[in-house]
């Protein structure tokens, strides 16, 4: 046998239920899952791997799209396979319905991520081509939810 | 029948487009519908290929 330096696989699991604190804050006072929003954002945004929160500059305005976005379900808890932690919504994440359909007018081609329980802090920015939506729906699925594909991977 | 933006139409009133995207990122279709020249429903599905991805390392030590 040999000693192998690694970060454990265990650990990027656990950072993905907050099971660490390295820092002070926040004190969790619940011990279920948090809250995440997704919101869309207009192509002439500048949303980023330096957002660090939800923001209303540059989202997606239009007819039956509320701020701030849709609540993103998630039922399937994070978990690890090989060297990988990761986690991926449980359902698709869509805008509008028959009933309710959406319109977005200006191009949009992004989607931020984001905890509305710990003060809408950011967590991941997705982009695909550029989109407006008329009098319809607008639906983002996911990826396969393993190691290779999840939405979000650490490893 | 069809949500527009005049209300529910039927769609053998209206002129269908269909369109799909494939690449390395993405994987989309879309859905129009025209009515005399207007685009009156437009509707996208995209299917995320490309996640993001964060590498943890713990550094040697001396």
């Amino acid at each position: 046998m040999a000693n192998t330096q690694a970060m454990c696989t265990s650990f990027k699991g656990e950072l993905l239920t907050a099971t660490h604190n390295f820092g002070t804050a926040p004190i969790r006072a619940a011990s279920t899952a948090d809250t995440f929003k997704a919101a869309l954002y207009l192509a002439s945004a500048t949303i980023n791997a330096s957002t660090t929160v939800y923001t209303t500059t540059g989202e997606v305005t239009g007819t039956n799209y509320t701020a701030g976005g849709v609540t993103v379900t998630n039922s399937t808890a994070p978990t690890t396979s090989g060297t990988t932690g990761y986690w991926t919504p449980s359902a698709s994440i869509t805008y509008g319905s028959s009933g309710s359909p959406v319109t977005l007018s200006t191009a949009f081609d992004c989607v931020l991520i984001y905890n509305s329980s710990q003060s809408n802090k950011a967590v991941s920015v997705h982009t695909f081509g550029s989109q407006t939506i008329t009098a319809g729906t607008f639906a983002l699925t996911m990826p396969t939810n393993d190691a290779t594909n999840a939405l979000i991977r650490l490893a | 029948m069809i949500t527009t933006t005049k209300g529910l139409m039927d769609e053998s009133l209206l002129d269908k487009k269909e369109g799909v995207v494939d690449n390395d990122d993405e994987h989309t279709r879309w859905v129009e519908y025209w009515h005399e020249g207007e685009l009156v429903h437009r509707s996208v599905h995209v299917h995320l290929k490309r996640n993001v991805f964060s590498e943890g390392v713990a550094a040697m030590i001396g």
